[in-house]
């Protein structure tokens, strides 16, 4: 559907802030591109509405190269962060206007902007200025003015980053339910793990303008292709601790397990990855234990942040509200196949059996 | 708290009086007999003149060898001001649309060139203006009068400045919106630059309404004659009698102030109500 072919920005003061971007995008899906500032989301989310041209690759769309055309013939619609609604016009004349200059006639107009105004319950204010709405009430006009043109592609770059913390969770439930609805497939950008999890059908996570990993929102969660992911998703991040393996045993804090699915690797150091909601305070059979020296306690209502040091290094556990002392020192367990490897460039190295699958 | 208020209403109201004062002064004395003012000085009281001093100036000719009024002389300032303004208000907008929000080699430059022709006041240019003018044939002419001026770093420099705090995604949701650069500039960027162009107006329309040196060198025909030039040359005539004629050129005065205070009051009520209504 959505097919871009080597993807290359390079901005004119030499900075090149897509690297040679390739992603197959299926009909109806929905996209979350994540990555921290600077990873060249927005560059790509730009290029594909043609705001920027590109430097070198190629643009599809529904089998029709589109890069070279002008951004709106691309048949692409956008919400963009700050809304952009044209201040001076009605809520009615916003919706308008993108279909009057395509030469629709006054009556399909009419039609077509009832049946959005409908869907999403702005019927109420279309004689408005954008200047007497909410940010909630604006943020669905400028999802209506995508939706009324009826696009082949829908384009966010952080529509809600403006928002606070309660209505964003809202309205990240309403898009969603809104793009299964219309089942219009849709490129979302974000540098917010919990809005990335929470929409995608499959994730992009982006670093400095390359992918690091494609998948679905379990798989970037229970099987981070690199360090860098494993990191990006999930919060508080994942913690690692430098450990050894040879012949499938893993030394760590003077201690060594057999794990039977990476038998096949090679001795080496390796980057042993936990996710502080895995290391739990119950003993589990086959697992790796360690003690941890408690620092610091963040409660977080259901339950709370343990901060400490193993083996003199840092250490984040999600425990359930207990009292810990400062200095006290617990014995936490990690299942064994909750224990993410990496080589010592980052890169996952990957389990032979089927064990890892089950865990997701 | 209260103290403070005080003693901002007087000062307040001490600038009013020494801005109305002379005004005054200037109706009042219009309405008196001329040797009255010149044995007297400025009168306080109205006089019983003002009915026949203020048809005639505004009907009859008043030391011009042709039909030249009051009436005309108004028409004539009025044709320089709207001309400057709503031509300064064309230029300088397309100017900085095209400084702001097209990729010209140079941009930064040329828009530094227009800049600087701010510090070369139009006295210091006049003859050479003069010189251009002449030769293009346009002496004695409306176009000769306005066109020249036309362009102005000022207002170029305003409506720049404007542009820039246009939040960009403006242009890019019309790029997707099909707006190509005309429909952008008509539909977009001219209805959110109401009250930017409604302070030029104002004070575009003073500008040509309050040039006095530049008509005189341009026009040698009396009928070109606007009202600020008109004063002047109401007292240096002795034509009639052997005084100037004080009065006449008071109540021209008056005149002449008339229409830039309208101007004024017109366009500062849709100034105020852009700046309350905070639209961009």
């Amino acid at each position: 559907m959505l097919a871009l072919k080597n993807l290359v920005k390079t901005y004119e003061n030499g900075h090149q802030a897509v690297k040679g971007v390739s992603v197959d995008i299926k009909q109806g899906e929905f996209i979350v591109l994540v990555g921290p500032s600077g990873c060249g989301k927005s560059s790509i989310l730009r290029s594909i509405a043609g705001l920027e041209s590109i430097t070198g690759g190629e643009i599809h769309l529904n089998n029709r190269r589109i890069d070279n055309e002008k951004p709106a013939s691309r048949d692409i619609a956008m919400v963009f962060q700050n809304y952009a609604l044209y201040p001076h016009m009605t809520v009615y004349e916003n919706l308008a206007y993108g279909l009057k200059n395509r030469g629709i006639d006054r009556d399909t107009i009419e039609s077509k902007i009832e049946k959005v105004a409908k869907t999403l319950k702005i019927a109420d204010y279309l004689e408005r200025k954008p200047a007497k709405l909410s940010g909630g009430q604006r943020q669905r006009v400028a999802m209506g003015r995508a939706i009324v043109r009826d696009p082949q592609l829908f384009l966010f770059d952080e529509p809600l980053s403006n928002l606070d913390a309660s209505l964003r969770a809202h309205m990240r439930l309403e898009i969603k339910k809104l793009q299964r609805e219309l089942a219009v497939t849709s490129v979302y950008v974000t540098h917010d793990q919990v809005e990335a999890m929470t929409l995608a059908d499959r994730i992009i996570v982006l670093n400095q303008g390359e992918i690091e990993q494609i998948g679905t929102p379990a798989e970037v969660y229970h099987q981070p292709a690199s360090t860098f992911v494993a990191s990006f998703i999930g919060s508080p991040a994942m913690n690692f601790h430098q450990a050894e393996i040879a012949d499938g045993v893993i030394n760590f804090e003077h201690q060594s397990i057999f794990i039977a699915e990476y038998a096949h690797l090679s001795a080496q150091t390796i980057q042993l990855g936990i996710r502080p909601e895995h290391a739990v305070l119950e003993p589990s059979k086959s697992g790796l234990s360690f003690s941890l020296t408690v620092q610091a306690v963040e409660p977080l209502g259901p339950n709370q942040l343990v901060h400490g040091l193993v083996n003199d290094k840092v250490f984040t556990a999600l425990t359930p509200e207990l009292h810990f002392a400062s200095k006290q020192v617990l014995t936490l367990h990690v299942a064994k196949q909750h224990l993410h490897l990496f080589d010592k460039n980052g890169q996952r190295l990957q389990a032979l059996a089927q064990e890892v699958a089950q865990a997701s | 708290m209260k103290k403070n208020q005080w003693l901002d209403h007087v000062i307040l109201i001490i600038g009013a009086l020494f801005m109305i004062i002379p005004i005054w002064l200037i109706f009042a004395s219009s309405t008196h007999n001329p040797n009255t003012i010149i044995s007297d000085g400025l009168q306080w009281l109205p006089g019983g003149n003002f009915t026949s001093v203020y048809t005639e100036v505004w009907n009859k000719s008043i030391g011009f060898s042709s039909d030249v009024n009051a009436k005309s002389m108004i028409i004539n300032s009025m044709i320089m001001g709207l001309g400057f303004a709503i031509g300064k208000i064309i230029i300088s907008m397309m100017a900085a649309y095209a400084l702001v929000y097209f990729r010209m080699p140079f941009a930064s430059l040329w828009f530094w060139l227009i800049f600087v022709t701010l510090l070369l006041p139009l006295e210091v240019r006049i003859i050479p203006s003069y010189e251009v003018v002449a030769s293009l044939g346009m002496l004695n002419s409306f176009s000769g009068l306005i066109l020249p001026l036309i362009a102005s770093a000022t207002a170029t420099f305003f409506f720049r400045q404007f542009f820039r705090t246009i939040p960009n995604e403006l242009l890019e949701a019309a790029q997707l919106d099909n707006a190509g650069p005309i429909r952008f500039f008509l539909d977009i960027l001219l209805p959110l630059s109401k009250t930017m162009i409604a302070a030029i107006f104002i004070i575009m329309f003073v500008v040509g309404w309050n040039q006095y040196l530049w008509p005189i060198m341009m026009t040698t025909d009396e009928s070109y004659n606007t009202i600020v030039m008109g004063i002047k040359q109401t007292l240096s005539d002795i034509s009639q009698s052997s005084q100037p004629r004080y009065d006449h050129a008071f109540a021209l005065v008056i005149f002449a102030m008339l229409p830039p205070i309208l101007v004024i009051i017109i366009f500062q009520r849709w100034f105020i109500k852009g700046l309350v209504e905070t639209e961009k």
